[in-house]
């Protein structure tokens, strides 16, 4: 205790004369001395007051040091509205609210460490750049899926550049320009992008890519339906079937009178103005000589009309037209043949198709779109959509009038109708091709062994092992290749280990016992492809040829078939193959083995045969193999011994990217050679995924980039127009294509 | 009179008549598949042979860049021209501007005493930064002064320590430099304008992201790779490994991944926004990897080892497509892949700058549209029959070095022994009580927030 009262005694004595000595003014003795007094005084009695004053104004202020006066004691909150004395109103407010704070007891918290202020910024800030480099996920995504990537990614076109862009800062100076540009710029022309004017430019603003392929889809459907129209009418107009015409007309009528019914419920006006219109013809027709036998041709016809039968009766039918048309009725009729032919060719029609034999061979000789031989047979499964031949000789009138009726509403949706049916029968087509096909199959003589060695390479043999550890890219060896030789010598290496394994595994097999045999042959058997699925497998990837060719093939093949067996009638090819097949099942069993010796304990000689009994004895019975795979198939023979010479070459595991072995073979079997594709498939098929040019250089992927991919997710993809640029190709051409779709 | 209307067969002579007579006669094709048979085999055949020929014309190494008289530390690529190539050495003295279509240096200048240890080229291509040993950043034209004038740096920045590492953002004129600290200084200011720390007293890389420009990334000698925000006051995140990271390349393709390389023979591919673990370990090394830099389409990457060898990775393979190696190449420190993604320099201890091809077989030159299809055509093939025993044993065969072959046996072996041990040790404990660490998680130790 005293030890610590002599310190501070001592700093205090200190301060005195720190203050002192920097007092420049005249001191103050009193209060120097009040203040000894005061550390004299705290020296004794356990109160004691530190009160030191801060006199001087300084930069560094030592927290130490400074001190406001009555540190030691608590605060009072009347101290502090002391001075708010005057305005007692507020002085009592202000004391409750005071009040309230008091009893309110929790203090603020202490603040964080920089440690750990630190951290949760850096938290912070790692969240916010993680988010920022995230939005690069799709573009990655995009990248990684692309099926070609050209680089450089944003490439300038290619080819000769815009004088405009070659030289910036370009100002018509000449008379001659400017009044050249004058007129450029009166006629709205483009100055700077020759390729869009501003009515063309707004109008790519106007439709988007989408907007303008709908539309031109549109349009090419209507040109299509309107040429087709055109044709039915023209051959409508030929046909010469006066019953075809009467009907025709009436229907005709049907179909104007309920349009008018109709156009009375809906627009009267539009009702009257139509009944004018029939008033008016009605009227013209009582003016005129026409239908009234006065004519030129029914004056001919009346001399006629005595013998000819037929030539009365056109009399008549003219009378009754001009009673009918200068009969005043409501009831709307036809003014005259030439209206009733202009009708004729605005009116879709498939009543008038007659269709010649020879166009039933030729799907592309008919004037139908949806005609195709796959609809002959749909129509025999389900009830036909519209009638094929109307005036059938057998048919009843009324029918045929409901046909056309149903036919003429359902016009267009029919078409529709008939390009979906196609579809969906294709689809079913190519799943029914394949049962079918199985049962050619069956029907042929087919060595499988053979198929074995054509379809080997894509074979797999052994259990999916491939799916575990990913091998080693490189196999590192010490020997170096040079020359071919050095490559065929690798190649042979690994041959021979193979079929070493082989051997060994044979080896194996032979020695276990039977059950464990033909579990493993049942194993296999689950491992191994089965031979039926590959064959219908095969069959699928063959498109069924169309039907009417189809029919001629067959007949072919019909005949061919029969050249064959003439050429052939003396080899039995079937009988030769089970005489085969029976050897090879023969050779497979396994045979009695002898091993008895003669001159064994009795004997031996010429002409001597060992004893029965010894016989017997010596004889060893091997076990029975596994039943073979074609025990039941008896048209194929599999070979179960596997053959080296092809093992070397075939797949034994299954690789990474595939899940089943179909899939595998599937890519395998698929050529992608020029021999088997078309130059174009060819070029899509063997295009390279990475394109780089040759001496430019690949800056890294630019934010703008990604703008851009923002930009077209908020609009929506774009769509892939058919053709094999790389993407970025397709970018640049697309404003062009754009307007070529305007311009259709 | 009628005129009758006769249907006759018409051809389009475009169809069978060539256009000159150099060209090639135009063969109609029947495609019919009965008309080819065996298209498997065949096609099979034909893949063998392109790998056999594959093999036979893989020769990747085109040249050699001698002329320094100590090992080569460092090298930068001009970001403008692709035949122009900075190297600097170890004894700091020289460095070197090379012309790489005429494989000749084109300058010489004196940079720094003791070593070269980095150096960039400015975004524009104009002037390029070294740092050195001697504790100073100095920026110098790309031109070669006239004759009379004095080789000197346009700008010298004097550091209290030794800068290990220098790289260039990519659009501003920041630069970044480390050694104690990491450093981002302004262009026109002779001071950093923002310095980061975290307890971490040296680095040996530090690297721009190219994409995300912003992005720093940097390897510590406490074995952890830090991630800086330009923007930021703080750093971002850690991760620590088991053994320290040499260098570290950003992906120029994606803007979040970034490989590192290892003293622990590997090379890390890692997604910055998840560090707890790589998403790829590339191995095959022998010896601590050195340097690495991504091709520019992103799509592979190439490193330079210790063990004397350049291995090329596919950016998501665990394992190398290819290996170079020659006799006299020593410890490889310094490996770029040229910007038009076609070769490869590596720079190594032993003096010399080494030209390589990046794809080994891959014929240089402009090439005719035929060859170009038949070289597309085999690639195809190649790819498609490439599960196939022979074609695969044949186009993976390479060449070691006795010394290489031998030490990647032995770590094979090693590591086969642990991965036993530790399958034993497993068997004979309780269950649950071993959980199974995977590759990826076994290098990392811990990420500091």
């Amino acid at each position: 205790m005293d030890d610590e009262d002599d310190e501070e005694l001592q700093r205090a004595l200190a301060d005195d004369i720190i203050s002192a000595s920097e007092d420049e003014g005249g001191s103050d003795d009193e209060r120097k001395h009040c203040k000894l007094l005061e550390a004299i005084s705290s020296l004794g009695g356990k109160k004691r007051k530190k009160l030191t004053e801060r006199s001087e104004a300084s930069i560094q202020v030592s927290e130490f040091t400074v001190n406001a006066e009555g540190e030691g004691d608590k605060i009072h909150l009347s101290d502090l509205i002391g001075t708010l004395d005057k305005t007692p109103s507020a002085l009592i407010k202000t004391k409750k609210q005071l009040k309230n704070l008091q009893h309110n007891q929790s203090t603020l918290e202490t603040p964080l460490t920089r440690k750990e202020t630190e951290k949760i910024q850096r938290e912070v800030a790692f969240e916010k750049t993680s988010k920022e480099v995230s939005r690069w996920q799709s573009v990655v995504l995009q990248n990684q899926k692309a099926e070609q990537l050209v680089f450089p990614l944003n490439q300038e076109p290619s080819g000769p550049k815009r004088i405009e862009q070659v030289v910036a800062g370009w100002k018509a100076q000449t008379p001659l320009e400017q009044e050249i540009f004058s007129l450029l710029r009166m006629n709205k022309q483009p100055l700077h992008d020759p390729v869009l004017t501003p009515t063309e430019e707004a109008s790519l603003r106007a439709m988007s890519l989408e907007e303008a392929k709908i539309r031109r889809a549109e349009l090419q459907k209507t040109r299509v339906l309107q040429s087709y129209y055109e044709a039915k009418a023209k051959r409508g107009k030929r046909i010469k079937s006066k019953k075809y015409h009467r009907i025709q007309k009436k229907v005709m009528r049907k179909e104007y009178l309920k349009q008018f019914d109709e156009m009375v419920k809906t627009d009267p006006a539009a009702a009257l103005e139509e009944l004018k219109k029939m008033e008016l013809s009605r009227m013209k027709e009582r003016m005129s000589l026409k239908h009234q036998n006065s004519g030129k041709w029914a004056k001919s016809k009346a001399i006629m009309a005595k013998y000819d039968d037929g030539a009365r009766k056109a009399m008549q039918k003219q009378l009754e037209v001009n009673k009918d048309l200068t009969q005043k009725l409501v009831i709307p009729a036809d003014e005259d043949e030439e209206d009733e032919e202009e009708s004729a060719e605005t009116l879709p029609d498939f009543v008038n198709d007659v269709e010649p034999i020879l166009d039933q061979v030729n799907p592309w000789m008919r004037g139908k779109l949806s005609t195709e031989p796959m609809m002959e047979e749909s129509n025999r499964l389900h009830p036909p959509v519209w009638p094929r031949e109307v005036g059938k000789p057998g048919e009843g009138r009324d029918d045929q009038e409901e046909d056309e009726e149903q036919m003429e509403e359902t016009e267009e949706e029919s078409l529709l109708r008939g390009f979906e049916e196609r579809r969906k029968l294709r689809q079913t087509e190519d799943v029914k091709v394949a049962p079918m096909t199985m049962e050619e199959n069956d029907g042929k003589v087919i060595d499988i062994v053979c198929h074995n060695v054509a379809s080997g390479l894509c074979r797999l043999a052994g259990p999916g092992l491939g799916q575990g550890e990913s091998p080693a890219l490189l196999e590192e060896g010490l020997v170096r290749v040079r020359t071919l030789e050095d490559v065929e010598l690798l190649s042979q290496d690994i041959s021979a280990s193979d079929t070493a394994l082989l051997t060994t595994r044979d080896l194996g097999t032979e020695e276990t016992d039977t059950q464990s045999a033909t579990q493993q042959a049942d194993k296999k058997r689950k491992k191994m492809i089965d031979p039926n699925e590959v064959l219908t497998k095969e069959a699928k990837v063959i498109e069924m040829p169309l039907a009417p060719t189809a029919v001629e093939d067959v007949e072919d093949k019909e005949e061919q078939r029969v050249i064959i067996k003439e050429a052939f009638a003396g080899d039995d090819v079937i009988s030769d193959f089970l005489k085969d097949k029976r050897k090879q099942e023969e050779a497979g069993r396994p045979k009695v083995i002898d091993l008895t010796l003669p001159g064994w304990g009795e004997w031996g000689g010429l002409g001597l045969q060992p004893s029965r009994s010894k016989r017997k004895r010596f004889r060893v019975k091997v076990a029975p193999p596994p039943p073979r795979q074609d025990q039941k198939l008896p048209n194929i023979i599999i070979a179960e011994k596997r053959d080296s010479s092809i093992a070397a070459h075939q797949v034994c595991q299954l690789p990474f990217p595939f899940e089943n072995p179909i899939q595998f073979e599937r890519t395998i079997r698929s050529p992608v050679g020029r021999t088997w594709n078309t130059q174009n498939t060819v070029q899509k098929i063997t295009a390279p995924k990475v394109v780089t040019q040759l001496g430019a250089i690949i800056e890294p992927i630019a934010r703008e980039d990604l703008i851009k991919d923002i930009r077209q997710a908020v609009t929506g993809p774009s769509i892939n127009l058919e053709s094999d640029q790389g993407p970025q190709k397709k970018r640049r051409s697309q404003q062009k294509k754009k307007l070529e779709l305007l311009m259709v | 009179i009628h005129a009758m209307k006769v249907k006759v067969l018409s051809r389009n002579p475009d169809d069978y008549v060539r256009e000159t007579k150099l060209d090639i006669q135009r063969v109609p094709r029947n495609y019919d598949p009965s008309l080819h048979p065996f298209e498997v085999p065949r096609e099979y055949t034909r893949a063998l042979n392109a790998t056999k020929l594959e093999r036979v014309f893989a020769k990747p190494f085109l040249a050699s860049l001698d002329g320094h008289r100590d090992g080569v530390n460092c090298m930068a690529k001009h970001p403008k021209s692709l035949s122009t190539m900075l190297s600097g050495s170890c004894d700091g003295e020289v460095l070197k501007v090379w012309n790489l279509t005429k494989r000749e240096c084109v300058r010489t200048l004196q940079a720094h005493e003791g070593f070269v240890r980095g150096m960039v080229v400015r975004f524009c291509g104009t002037s390029f930064f070294t740092v050195g040993d001697d504790k100073t950043i100095k920026q110098w034209k790309m031109e070669t002064p006239s004759y009379g004038e004095e080789e000197e740096p346009l700008n010298t920045i004097l550091g209290k320590s030794v800068f290990t590492s220098i790289d260039h953002h990519q659009k501003e004129g920041v630069f970044v430099t480390c050694g104690q600290q990491v450093d981002i200084w302004d262009e026109q200011r002779s001071s950093p304008i923002r310095s980061f720390s975290w307890g971490v007293d040296s680095f040996s890389c530090v690297r721009f992201n190219p994409v995300e420009t912003e992005l720093l990334a940097s390897c510590a000698s406490d074995r952890s790779i830090v991630l800086y925000d330009m923007r930021e006051a703080t750093p971002l995140k850690k991760v620590i490994m088991n053994m320290r990271s040499n260098t570290l390349c950003w992906n120029p393709m994606e803007a979040y991944n970034f490989t590192c390389s290892n003293e622990d023979y590997n090379l890390y591919t890692y997604d910055m926004r998840y560090l707890d673990k790589p998403f790829t370990v590339h191995m095959d090394h022998v010896s601590a990897v050195l340097d690495v830099d991504y091709s520019p389409t992103g799509k592979e990457f190439v490193s330079a080892s210790f063990d004397k060898t350049i291995r090329i990775f596919p950016k998501d393979s665990g394992h190398s497509r290819e290996v170079y190696h020659t006799k006299r190449m020593q410890h490889v420190i310094s490996i770029k892949w040229s910007s038009d993604n076609k070769y490869i320099l590596s720079a190594s201890d032993e003096m010399n700058i080494r030209l390589w091809k990046a794809n080994a077989a891959e014929k240089l030159g402009l090439l005719a549209p035929r060859e170009k299809a038949a070289v597309n055509y085999s690639q195809k093939l190649k790819e498609k029959f490439q599960h196939h025993p022979q074609i695969r044993r044949i186009s993976r065969h390479r060449h070691l070095p006795k010394s290489i072959y031998g030490q990647s046996k032995e770590l094979r072996v090693m590591k086969e022994a642990r991965r036993r041990k530790e399958r034993n040790v497993r068997k004979h404990s309780k269950p649950g009580s071993m959980p199974v660490v995977t590759e990826k998680e076994k290098h990392v130790v811990t990420v500091v927030n």
